[in-house]
Order: C-alpha cells, then structure tokens, then sequence
C-alpha cells in the first residue's frame, strides 16, 4: 500500500520535471538555419567538409610538390595532378605542378588527399554552396593561375597561409618533416 | 460585454419576416450547419499548424517557414493537396462500413463541437443535460474507430482498433467523472448556465483542491480520450504502421486526421468550461476596478485564448511523454485515477454539501 502512493507521488514528481525541461527547450534559441534569407550568416561547422582547396600564400604560391601521392590515396580517382619536369639554376631535376585537377562531382569528401598530403598543401573548406546546373563546372583547377611552389630559402617564422593560425610553421618540404608541431604529417611514408 | 443572441435574434427575426416559421427554422439549421463544418475546418488547419510550430519549438527547429509569412498558409496547401488525392478502393474490406467509418468519427467529434460555448450568446446546442449530451456525442467516435478496424480487414489496423476500443472504453469513465465532480459543484448540466454560474470565480478556484484534482484527471484522461500522445497506441507508427488508419487514404485518411485534431480543441474547450469559466472573463470577488477592465476584453478572446493555453498543455503532454504500454496505459487509469477519482467525488459533494468552497 505504502508502495503503491509512494510510486505515485513519484511519477507524478518525475512527470513535472520532464515538463519543466521541455518548457526551458521550448524557449531556447532554434537551431535551423534560414539558408536562402540569412545567406552569407549562416553558422557552419569549421570542420565541414564543404570543397577541396589548395592554400596559396598572398604572394600566390602554393606548397604542392605533385608528388601525387593526394592522387594515389583518392578512392574515387577524383584527382589529378599534372606535373612536368624542370631543371633549375642549380642543375637539379625537380617536378613542377602545372595543373591541379579536382572533380567536385565525383569526391567522396573522405578527406584522404588532406591527411595524406605530405606538405599540407590542400585542405577542405566549409564552403557549402557548390550546387551548378552543368557537370563541366563541376571540374575544377585548384592551383591559381601564375602560383608557384614556395621556396625553401623562406623565413620559417613567416604564417604559411594567410587562414592558417599564426606561429604555423611554413610547410616547406625540410619544414615538414623537422615540425615538432602536434598532427604534422601523420601519414607521412 | 457584447451578447451574441443579440446578433442571432436579429437574424432569426428577419428571416421571419420574409418567410413562415418552418422555413425560417429550415434555413437557419442550413445556416448552422454551414457555419460549424466551416469552423471545423478553419479550426482544425489552425490546430494542425499551430501542432506542428509548437512540435518544432519543442525540438529546436523553426517548424514550417516557407508557404507565406511564417509558414502560415501551409496547411491550406497541405488540405488543398489531401483534396485532390486518390482514395485508393480495397480489395477484400468490407465497403459499406469501410467507407461509413470516417464519417461516424467526424459526426461525433462535430456533434461534440456544436456544444462547445464559443463566446456569450454563441453556441448552437444549449439544452439542460448539456454535457451529458456531448460525453454521449464524442463517444460516438469510437464507433467510427472501431469500424475503420474491422473493416479494413488488415491485422496492424484490427489491433490499433481494439487498443483504441480498450482505451477510450476505459479513460470515458475517468472523463465521466471529472465533468460530474464539476457538475456537482455548478449544480446544473446546462453548458450556458455552467458559464454563467462562474461569474464571481472560476471554477478552478471556487472548488479548490477537488477542481484541482479533478482538472489533471479531466486533462490526463481527455489526452488519452483524444487518442494523442503519450497514449497514442491506436496509431503507434513503429509498432503498428497507422493503426486504425492504415488503410485510408485520401480525404478519408483526411477526415480522421481533422477529427483529431479537432477532437483535441474539444477537450481544451470542455477544460476551459468547466473548469476556467469558459467565456467569461477574470473576476476575483471584491475588485470592482479589476473586474470591470477584465470585463472590456470580448467574451470570444477570452474563450479562444484559455482553450489557446489548453491546447498548448496537451502538445506539450505529447511532446514531453515517452508512450505507454497497453498495459501501463490501463493500470493508469483503473489502479489510479479511477479511485482516485472515485474519492474526489466523495470530498466534492462533502464540501458542496457543508459549504466550503468559495
């Protein structure tokens, strides 16, 4: 008998404090994006995977060495890196990227081509709007016209990126394989 | 406060003056009749946007926003959509009663609905057993439900049926006697004189505790009544497809849908009668000064903006309380509110007959 009122003082206590918590989320802030009216206000997630992109500094160079090896580790065979080979000053054969091909229509957004990338050249940005009428727009060239690879002989104190959080270091080829930096080059083979 | 049987006497007396009495009584039935379905309807499109506004709110979201300001209109796009859909012929149900059963649901929930005083003066059924007449009304549904059931000849239909038939047949008796303690305390069945009897204090307030317990009786058991959650199991989407519904489609499935809905606005609208003073406005006795600017707001606001709030109770049951089981749903009401009730009854009548209430 005891247990029969005290098991009904009960629910009815436990009922009302699942309607007081209810109440407060009725009040809280919504969550929806109004994407169309609050354009270009939107809250999106930094970690969003919304296009690839290759970070170029102001000056317009690039990181990207066209090892290939983004291209290798695409499931989908997204990529395409188009390299030729060039003598510098010094006599050296070194490849240089002449055109960085990325299929938006085709990537999977898994993220391997960045967490491969020995030099951190490409990252995913949080852009969103990448809806076009036609698939050719979809084929995108991601180094900028004129960019060059960064040379080595740059200061390493100098922000890599103008995004990129300061103190950075740059990721130059040597750069990257001294960083002491946490997560630097974790797949690097 | 304006008087709306001014307006209806008016329009009764012209009738009468362009044609004989019968006729006068012919076309003034037509009339009511056109009137309620068109507030039915318009009800049951405000109900079914205002569910699914306060649903969003209670998850975070914005709920509809793109058919006109607000998302305002997009349940008139939703009917005119459900309007113009196919109702799907079955093979192997039983046809007459398949295609009778909606129409029983929408005949007792709009019988019921005719009872409900919407403001002063404004009520097209008003009869001294009242409220006897709309339980025996909106228990007519359960007919329709049951019909709907049997007739589809679909087993998730048959148990959503019967669970419906189980819970209705059992949470009636709770509503019984909810709306008896409060008829005792008024006195009177009449839904007019049940209003007008508050004048001086809700009823809420006049009967004190018993009210009180009698109103959470009368709002647990008209959820239930209502077939809405948290004792949705006749139409339990994961266990049971639709329940009753699962074979209708169309405006079939449509008329169910709004009676439903409008079913919900019933018991907010019998709540606020009973138990806080339908129409009438705020009165604390001894306030003159604070009676007479309560008095200044129209009777309609006040009706629509306590049942407003009731409403707003009842989606907020839905969307706090995790569903019962069919058992848990019947030893609520036969372990707990029936003797529950069953005392409170007892106290009414004591303190009505000693005189302790307000």
């Amino acid at each position: 008998m005891a247990n029969y009122f005290s098991n009904f003082f009960h629910a009815l206590k436990s009922l009302l404090i699942g309607m007081k918590t209810t109440l407060k989320i009725f009040f809280r802030k919504k969550t929806t994006e109004r994407y169309p009216e609050k354009r270009g206000r939107l809250h999106v997630s930094e970690r969003y995977r919304g296009r690839l992109e290759m970070i170029h500094t102001p000056d317009n160079h690039h990181f990207c060495v066209a090892c290939g090896i983004c291209q290798m580790n695409c499931p989908n065979g997204t990529l395409n890196v188009e390299s030729r080979m060039e003598t510098d000053a010094q006599g050296r054969k070194t490849r240089v990227l002449t055109a960085y091909r990325y299929d938006l229509g085709r990537c999977l957004f898994c993220e391997l081509c960045v967490r491969s990338c020995p030099h951190h050249a490409i990252r995913f940005t949080n852009a969103y709007e990448n809806a076009v009428f036609t698939r050719a727009k979809l084929l995108l060239t991601l180094n900028r016209p004129g960019s060059s690879l960064k040379p080595k002989e740059e200061s390493p104190a100098a922000p890599a990126t103008p995004d990129a959080p300061s103190g950075d270091a740059p990721r130059t080829a040597e750069a990257g394989k001294t960083a002491a930096s946490p997560g630097a080059n974790p797949t690097e083979r | 406060m304006f008087d709306f049987s001014v307006a209806t006497a008016w329009i009764d007396q012209g009738l009468r003056n362009v044609m004989s009495p019968a006729w006068a009584i012919t076309v003034e039935c037509v009339l009511i009749g056109v009137a309620l379905l068109a507030v039915y309807a318009i009800m049951a499109l405000i109900l079914i946007l205002a569910e699914r506004k306060v649903c969003a709110a209670f998850q975070c979201r914005l709920g509809p926003n793109r058919v006109g300001p607000w998302g305002s209109i997009q349940t008139v796009a939703d009917m005119i959509k459900i309007l113009t859909k196919e109702i799907i012929s079955i093979r192997h149900v039983d046809n007459f009663l398949y295609n009778l059963a909606p129409f029983i649901v929408i005949l007792g929930s709009l019988l019921a609905f005719a009872c409900i005083p919407f403001a002063k003066g404004l009520q097209a059924l008003d009869f001294n057993v009242g409220i006897f007449f709309m339980i025996a009304a909106s228990s007519m549904g359960i007919v329709g439900i049951l019909l709907a059931g049997w007739s589809s000849n679909n087993k998730f239909s048959l148990i959503g049926a019967m669970r419906s038939g189980a819970q209705m047949i059992s949470y009636e008796l709770s509503i019984g006697l909810s709306i008896l303690t409060m008829v005792v305390l008024s006195g009177t069945m009449q839904i007019s004189e049940i209003v007008e009897r508050q004048d001086q204090l809700w009823f809420l307030f006049k009967g004190h505790v018993p009210a009180l317990v009698a109103f959470v009786i009368y709002l647990i058991a008209g959820t239930a009544e209502t077939n809405r959650g948290p004792f949705d199991l006749p139409e339990a989407e994961s266990e049971l497809t639709a329940g009753y519904h699962t074979e209708y489609s169309g405006m079939h499935f449509g008329f169910y849908y709004v009676a439903e809905f409008v079913n919900m606005f019933i018991v907010a609208s019998i709540a606020t009668t009973l138990f806080l003073g339908g129409w009438m406005p705020l009165h604390i006795p001894g306030l003159d000064e604070f009676n007479r600017v309560m008095d200044l707001i129209p009777s309609v606001i006040w009706f629509f903006g306590k049942s407003a709030l009731m409403v707003f109770v009842i989606m907020w049951f839905k969307w706090t309380f995790p569903r019962l089981r069919i058992d848990q749903l019947l030893t609520l009401e036969w372990k707990y509110l029936l003797p529950l009730n069953l005392l409170n009854l007892l106290v009414m009548v004591v303190i009505v007959v000693t005189g302790w209430h307000f």
